[in-house]
Order: C-alpha cells, then sequence, then structure tokens
C-alpha cells in the first residue's frame, strides 16, 4: 500500500508542488515578516517560559534552557501540523468535490510547511543548545530517529483528524482540550524526576513525550534512549497511520456528502 | 471500443440531518431515534457508450441528475450499482471557477489548475503562453485571481482545460461565459478540438447549442433515462415535451 502511495505522489508531484506553494503563500499572506513570525513566536514562547520557570525548576536542571527550548519545538510541531491537517480537507471541498485527485494530497503539503517551520526551528534549537554549553557528539544523528518518528505520527494523525473534521465540527474544539492536556502531560516545563518510577513511566503513554525525552536525552544527556523506547514509537506512528489510512479509505466517496 | 461505457448505472445520494449539525445533535437525535437520512437515486438505471470522437448533450431539467452522473464519470463518485468504465484521462470542467485560489496570481492559478486537472510542469510551460493567448488576459498575468471580473476568471478556466488536448473533455454550462466575440470563438475552438477525435460530454440548456455541437445526446428527467440517441431524434422529442409542460 505505501508503495502505491508513493507512485500516486510521484504521479501528482507536479500537483503537489503547487499545492505546497499556495498553502505557504496563504499562510504569510498580508504579513510584514512572513517566515520571520514561525521563528519569532516559539522564541517569545521560550522567553517567557525561561523568566517564568527558572524560579521553580531552572536551578536543578541542567541546560535548562536546551531542555525547556527541546519541549517546546517538538509540541509546537505536533501542535502546528496536526492543527493544520485537520481543517486541509475540509478547506479543499471546492476542490475535491469537482476534480477526482487523492484526497491525501491535501493534508501532505499542508504538513510540508509545518516541517519546513520544525527546520528552521530546529536550526535555531542548535544554535541555543550551543550557546547554552551543550556538547555536541556524533550522537546528534539519532535525533533523526524521533524527528522522521514524528512526522509519521503527525500525518497520521491528521488523516484522522481531517477525515472527522467532515463529519463534526466539534472536533476543533474538543481537539483544542486535548492539545492542552497534552501539553501539560508532556513535561515541557517540568521535570519529571520527582514522580516515582513507575510515575514516570506513564509519560510514555503520551506520543509527543516519547519524542521530547528522546531529544533530551541525545542532546543534554548524551545517551541513546533504550531499544524499547524505539519499538514504542514505531507502534505509536504505525497506529496513528493505519487508523488514519483505513479511514480515509472506507469513507473516500463518502466526504463529499458532507460537505 | 467504447471510450466511455456506462452500464446500468445507479446512483444513490443521501442528504438529510447529517449535515451541519454538530456531535451533540448527533448523539441526541440517535438516541431518541430522530436521525433521519433522505435517500434518493439521483441517476436510475442509465446506460449509454460513446465511441472515439462522439459528442455527448446531456438534457432535462435542474434536478435530473446531469450533475451526479458527470461526477460519476470523472470518477469523483461510485456508482452505487452499474458500472462505468472509462479509457483515457479527463479534463472535467465542473462549475468552471471553483478550485482557484482568490490570493494568488492568474500566472499561479493557470499552473494550479493545471496541476488540478493531471497536466505536467513541462506540459503547462509549454502552453501557459497558448493559454493567456486565448483567455485575453496579458495585462492581468499577475494580478490576483480575485481582481479580476466574473466573466474574465471563466475566460482562463475554458482557455486552460481547453487548449489543453484531453482524451475526453466534460463541460458543464460553459460555453455561455464571457461576451459575444469569446463565446464565438470559445464555440470554434470546441469545434476544433472535436475534430480531433475528442471524446466530449456537453451539459447545456440551451438545446440550439447541443443541436450544433453534439451528434448524440441524452434526456435525463429526475434521475431516469428518457432517452439516448441521435440528437435530431432525442431533441425534437424533448422540445416537444418542453413545450407541453410549458403550457
Amino acid at each position: 500500500m505505501f508503495k502505491n502511495i508513493l507512485l500516486r505522489l510521484k504521479q501528482h508531484q507536479f500537483l503537489f508542488e503547487e499545492l505546497v506553494k499556495r498553502d505557504f503563500k496563504q499562510k504569510y499572506k498580508r504579513t510584514v515578516l512572513g517566515m520571520g513570525w514561525s521563528i519569532l513566536s516559539p522564541l517569545m514562547q521560550l522567553l517567557v517560559m525561561r523568566i517564568v520557570f527558572t524560579t521553580f525548576f531552572g536551578r536543578s536542571t541542567p541546560f535548562y534552557t536546551t531542555y525547556l527550548f527541546a519541549g517546546n519545538l517538538l509540541f509546537n510541531f505536533f501542535r502546528e501540523s496536526t492543527v493544520g491537517g485537520m481543517s486541509s480537507l475540509m478547506s479543499n471541498h471546492h476542490i475535491f468535490t469537482k476534480i477526482n485527485v487523492p484526497k491525501y494530497i491535501f493534508l501532505l503539503s499542508k504538513n510540508v510547511s509545518s516541517i519546513i517551520n520544525f527546520g528552521l526551528n530546529l536550526v535555531i534549537f542548535f544554535i541555543f543548545a550551543a550557546i547554552d554549553g551543550v556538547p555536541f557528539t556524533w550522537k546528534f544523528i539519532t535525533l533523526l530517529y524521533p524527528i522522521v518518528y514524528l512526522v509519521l505520527f503527525n500525518i497520521g494523525i491528521g488523516l484522522i483528524l481531517s477525515a472527522l473534521y467532515i463529519f463534526f465540527r466539534d472536533i476543533q474544539y474538543l481537539y483544542d482540550i486535548l492539545t492542552m492536556l497534552l501539553m501539560y502531560m508532556s513535561a515541557i516545563f517540568y521535570t519529571v524526576d520527582s514522580y516515582p518510577a513507575n510515575i514516570q513511566n506513564l509519560f510514555y503513554i503520551n506520543p509527543v513525550y516519547c519524542a521530547i525525552k528522546y531529544f533530551r536525552s541525545v542532546v543534554i544527556d548524551g545517551v541513546i534512549p533504550a531499544w524499547w523506547l524505539h519499538l514504542v514509537m514505531i507502534g505509536f506512528a504505525a497506529l496513528a497511520l493505519l487508523i488514519g489510512g483505513v479511514m480515509y479509505k472506507k469513507k473516500n466517496h463518502d466526504f463529499l456528502y458532507y460537505v | 471500443m467504447p471510450v466511455i461505457k456506462a452500464s446500468g448505472v445507479s446512483i444513490r445520494y443521501i442528504t438529510g440531518d447529517f449535515k451541519d449539525i454538530g456531535l451533540k445533535e448527533y448523539i441526541t437525535r440517535k438516541l431518541t431515534k430522530n436521525f433521519v437520512v433522505h435517500e434518493f437515486w439521483a441517476n436510475k438505471n442509465i446506460t449509454f457508450e460513446l465511441e472515439k470522437g462522439d459528442m455527448l448533450g446531456i438534457v432535462g431539467s435542474n434536478g435530473a441528475g446531469k450533475s451526479t452522473l458527470l461526477k460519476a464519470i470523472s470518477g469523483i463518485m461510485v456508482p452505487t450499482k452499474g458500472r462505468i468504465q472509462v479509457q483515457g484521462n479527463i479534463a472535467a470542467l465542473l462549475e468552471l471557477t471553483s478550485g482557484f485560489d482568490g490570493d494568488l496570481t492568474v500566472r499561479e492559478n493557470t499552473y494550479l489548475r493545471g496541476a488540478l486537472l493531471g497536466y505536467t510542469r513541462k506540459f503547462m510551460d509549454e502552453k501557459y503562453p497558448e493559454i493567456i493567448d486565448f483567455a485575453e488576459l496579458h495585462d492581468f498575468q499577475d494580478r490576483p485571481f480575485k481582481q479580476l471580473s466574473s466573466g474574465m476568471k471563466s475566460r482562463l478556466a475554458f482557455s486552460i482545460a481547453c487548449l489543453v488536448n484531453p482524451d475526453i473533455l466534460i463541460l458543464d454550462e460553459v460555453l455561455s461565459v464571457g461576451d459575444g466575440a469569446f463565446r464565438e470563438k470559445s464555440g470554434r475552438r470546441m469545434k476544433e478540438i472535436l475534430a480531433n477525435g475528442v471524446t466530449g460530454i456537453l451539459v447545456s440548456h440551451s438545446l440550439s447549442q447541443v443541436r450544433e455541437l453534439c451528434n448524440k445526446v441524452l434526456w435525463l428527467d429526475k434521475g431516469e433515462q428518457i432517452a439516448f440517441g441521435e440528437t435530431q431524434e432525442v431533441c425534437d422529442r424533448y422540445e416537444a415535451f418542453l413545450a407541453t409542460k410549458g403550457k
């Protein structure tokens, strides 16, 4: 099935490129800073958190700026990609009800712009980490693993959300609440060290936390996480993609009745 | 071998309460068994065949199921019963100006539409000057699409779909776009395309247009296939039907 999708994508490569361009232009239309905003707003967020939380957690946590940034970076990527993805199908209904194109292409093109954003912020993250005095090692290469994981996981969740959104617009409000909960469960500004070990392990049921944990482990502690975390992550990504893919496949010809 | 073959095509369309209701409404209506879904057959047992070079006119009053049939032919909907077989790539012109983005320029929209219709970038690079020429939009290439008049928008859409050469061309009420001069030009262009062996489907309320361009006609009424055959015969019958209905 995966090979099939790649094949169809190749066939629709031109369309894909044009959609990516369009999404990008739509996003930054009539803004002075344009892409500058995608860098500025996470930095402001980081600044505020750094000021507010340093008194509580900053003293006991080594490289607290890097610690905070890693959490923010990955969580923002997840949120931007899935929230943007949710409306991707709906906002293109005038196209897919008129022209026969693979419907997931809208979600994928939307994801490209959040991946580019993430890439920019990743560079800034490394600059901050360097300023923070984090030692850079060869192990940083393994960071590709959580990045690819999050890209796939985001696409899977995006598929699920965009399909649900066609049927129930309530999803956007429910999802707001859910992402807020998820954010507090992601240990972005606090550390989980004060919890007993078995509670600490509970954090791994949060798919975003897995990626954040991986990042911090490699960047701050210089340790590649255990094999079981890799497996858990594969499981999460596969599950999200599977559910999303099945929903799209089953509802492919039903979407147009609901828009 | 027929280019388009529809055998016993029926399409069930659903409308009703499920649209525009929230999750809470959905659940309460499901629980109170108040949830109503209307089903109706937009197309009932439709059968026809088109050979290469045929131009089919579809006639019928509003709600006859013409657009639904076009959607099934272009693969957007699947028939509930029956089968539609299509050979070759389709350029659909369903509701001309939809799918354009108001904030993109004319040039960007042209490429986007070309991509949506399944052409390659190379092909669009080649055809772009010709498209703009035909649409007479030279001075507007870098203007945002929303600044165009509605006539210009339709002209652009028509030009994109016609200047490229699809195997199958579907036209839904599009030949009435633009001013008189453009209409004449587009009519000529249509005949040229048809002379090249393109198979076409035209939905039109203008019987004179159908008589002029089509060699076959399909007459639908409330989803039923009333007649399919030679233009002359079906058009005459349809005209007689309209005359009795008008009284």
